[in-house]
């Protein structure tokens, strides 16, 4: 009984250094930035106005037109038609026309271009035109040209689901495995989880800019691990197998957190009842596993997967930032080859074509799960 | 001590006491690979200028020093950025918010026509890269800049546009499955006692589901807060540059800038932490909120 009651207060006692150490460092932080503040020259009074201004003038502009389309709306809809829908109709009305003018427009924009042949030489409103010829040519370019600077199509794609595929089936691993650890009564449970979520907590964009330095040959902690483990040396970002490994390793450290969360959340939900059970009838700890937890973790582990798979194909930050496709192009997957190929090639048309293959790819993906997963029944319930 | 030993392993009568310790070896294991990048950050933040390129593993410098925050905070634009980055999440958050929290209502309570589709575009909206709306829109921005004047390519407007265009439809989705959860009947007794429908939203529904608009604000927050691409292709001036642009350029210069870089990091990443540490117990409700009723 003292033993249950001693966990209990380690435990609230955690939290409370949790939440204590946790406002502690966020002094800390305020005091160094209002010490700083006075100090510095780059955040002045006019640029502060100045943005305010900007921000405010575009508000005020938001916000007449909002008013002025509900007016419009109000006048025809509810006085003139007297339409029972009118008031749903004026509700909705400015976040849709928001999506259309920034989705819907810009998406069908995208379709014009791929017919178009923009580019860097020919940018400006009469230097490039539109036309089915260029529309052709420009989709048979990303297939049979090259979409980077000597790099096809078919390399990338294949690429990117290697990428995809390893990626996603180390988090289901690690996830599964750490979450399997994590559910069960155990002292100090919630800071090991605290710690293990941090490389979802901390911003995507610090860790690859930081782990671009930490693969460097020299000075790295990648390369001096090793060497303190009598290991070689690696040329992590100056070769082709070593970066996408670098890259991969990386991806894999930072989306396993969100699978055990997740994985975790699943296994919670599980009742103790079937092991109690199946213990009962003598089953073991793997024919558990088997034939209780893995089938009943499925509504869970599906369609996070099926998340996790659509957010590695799209990894543009880990792979951008930490070998920036290199070396020569030999780490790119789709998405950096279609940004590369759009704003440092400034092939618009081409870009534009190759956008909608992706675009095909990612909706088959989601339009199979879909399928599988019962359809788009409840969607619009 | 063996009182601690006891407590160590008395809550898990299941596992046996040598299963215990290797499975709390495996989550120290763990813990160490999840938490070391993090530390040599830290670490790194706290070397001496004269010791940024060393090939030392130790966590705790023995010369430890503030001075890479002190030239941080007095030297670089680290402020400006910082600032740059609040007034976009800011803008985006609470456009978000009030674009959202009024269209779902609608979407939630009545059925008018065009609602289905309009509900599958929402979705649709969700399966689109951002790299790949990334190029039309800065076409877009490129020309209205140019002919109306309305300089939404190099300045925050742009920006601001297109990160709501990408979380106004995911709120809208969300709040949606939060109202459907409210009770029709509240805004009837609401409308007997003589509140109009907007009343009735105003009055009922809104305060009832400040949860759910605070999710909504957080999602929003930490997705602006943390993006990368679109500002980097919309804000080509450094004196416009949000805090991930701003790293990015003091992580460019390996060799003299490293200390900074790492010194910036850390004063992003504790707020950002503490934030989502916060948070993210509702930041996951809201992940599976609008599926739980479609």
């Amino acid at each position: 009984m003292r033993s249950v009651l001693a966990s209990d207060i380690a435990e609230k006692l955690w939290s409370w250094l949790r939440a204590l150490f946790a406002l502690a460092l966020l002094a800390l932080v305020v005091k160094f930035l209002a010490t700083y503040l006075p100090k510095q020259q780059s955040l002045t009074p006019t640029v502060v106005l100045g943005s305010m201004k900007t921000v405010g003038g575009f508000v005020a502009l938001i916000a007449a037109f909002v008013v002025a389309l509900e007016f419009v709306l109000y006048v025809i809809l509810m006085k003139l038609l007297k339409w029972k829908h009118a008031l749903a109709y004026m509700l909705v009305a400015p976040g849709m026309v928001g999506i259309a003018l920034l989705f819907l427009y810009p998406f069908s924009y995208n379709i014009a271009i791929a017919f178009s042949n923009r580019s860097l030489e020919r940018f400006l409103p009469g230097a490039y035109s539109y036309g089915l010829a260029f529309g052709v040519e420009n989709f048979r370019s990303v297939f049979t040209d090259k979409i980077l600077h000597d790099t096809g199509f078919w390399e990338v794609f294949a690429r990117t689901w290697l990428w995809t595929a390893i990626n996603v089936f180390f988090h289901v691993l690690g996830g599964l495995g750490l979450a399997l650890l994590l559910n069960r009564t155990l002292p100090l449970r919630g800071l090991y989880r605290t710690i293990l979520v941090f490389p979802w907590a901390i911003p995507q964009v610090i860790v690859a800019l930081a782990l671009h330095n930490e693969f460097h040959y020299q000075y790295g902690f990648v390369n001096n691990l090793l060497v303190s483990f009598g290991l070689p040396r690696v040329q992590w970002l100056s070769e082709p197998v070593p970066a996408f490994v670098a890259a991969t390793i990386s991806n894999i450290w930072l989306g396993i957190p969100f699978m055990m969360v997740i994985i975790l959340g699943g296994l919670q939900s599980i009742s103790h009842e079937f092991y109690e059970a199946a213990a009962i009838d003598g089953a073991s700890g793997w024919q558990q596993f088997k034939s209780i937890t893995w089938p009943l973790l499925q509504p869970v582990l599906t369609p996070a997967t099926v998340m996790g798979t659509i957010w590695t194909f799209n990894a543009f930050n880990v792979i951008y930032l930490i070998t920036v496709g290199g070396p020569s192009e030999k780490t790119d997957i789709l998405v950096t080859a279609l940004f590369k190929a759009a704003f440092e090639f400034y092939r618009y048309g081409q870009a534009a074509a190759f956008a909608l293959v992706i675009f095909v790819i990612l909706f088959a993906v989601s339009a199979t799960w879909i399928q599988l997963s019962g359809g788009l029944k409840g969607v619009t319930d | 001590m063996k009182g601690l030993i006891r407590w160590f392993f008395f809550r898990s009568r299941g596992d046996s006491p040598f299963k215990l310790l290797l499975i709390h070896l495996a989550l120290i294991m763990a813990c160490l690979i999840a938490i070391y990048p993090v530390a040599r950050v830290v670490s790194i933040s706290l070397r001496p200028g004269d010791r940024l390129l060393s090939t030392d593993l130790a966590l705790i410098p023995r010369d430890a020093t503030w001075s890479n925050y002190t030239r941080l905070l007095a030297s670089k634009d680290f402020f400006l950025w910082v600032w740059n980055s609040l007034t976009v999440t800011i803008s985006v958050s609470v456009i978000g918010v009030i674009l959202a929290a009024t269209s779902a209502y609608a979407f939630s309570r009545w059925k008018f026509p065009g609602r289905a589709p309009a509900l599958v575009l929402l979705l649709s909206t969700q399966m689109v890269p951002a790299i790949m709306m990334l190029i039309p829109l800065y076409l877009m921005f490129v020309g209205i800049t140019r002919q109306f004047g309305i300089p939404l390519v190099g300045s925050y407007l742009g920006l601001i546009v297109a990160q709501s265009a990408v979380g106004v439809p995911f709120s809208i989705w969300i709040l949606k499955g939060y109202y459907d959860t409210i009770p029709v009947d509240l805004e009837e007794a609401a409308k007997i006692d003589g509140a109009g429908p907007l009343g009735a939203f105003y009055r009922i529904i809104l305060p009832l589901s400040t949860p759910a608009l605070a999710i909504v604000f957080l999602f929003n927050f930490m997705a602006s807060w943390v993006d990368y691409i679109l500002p980097r292709v919309i804000l080509p001036k450094p004196e416009l540059f949000t805090w991930p642009l701003g790293l990015q350029r003091l992580q460019g210069q390996f060799q003299t800038e490293w200390g900074m870089f790492a010194a910036a990091s850390v004063l992003v990443a504790i707020p950002s932490m503490a934030l989502f540490l916060y948070s993210s117990k509702w930041l996951i409700s809201g992940l599976t909120l609008g599926s739980v009723k479609g």
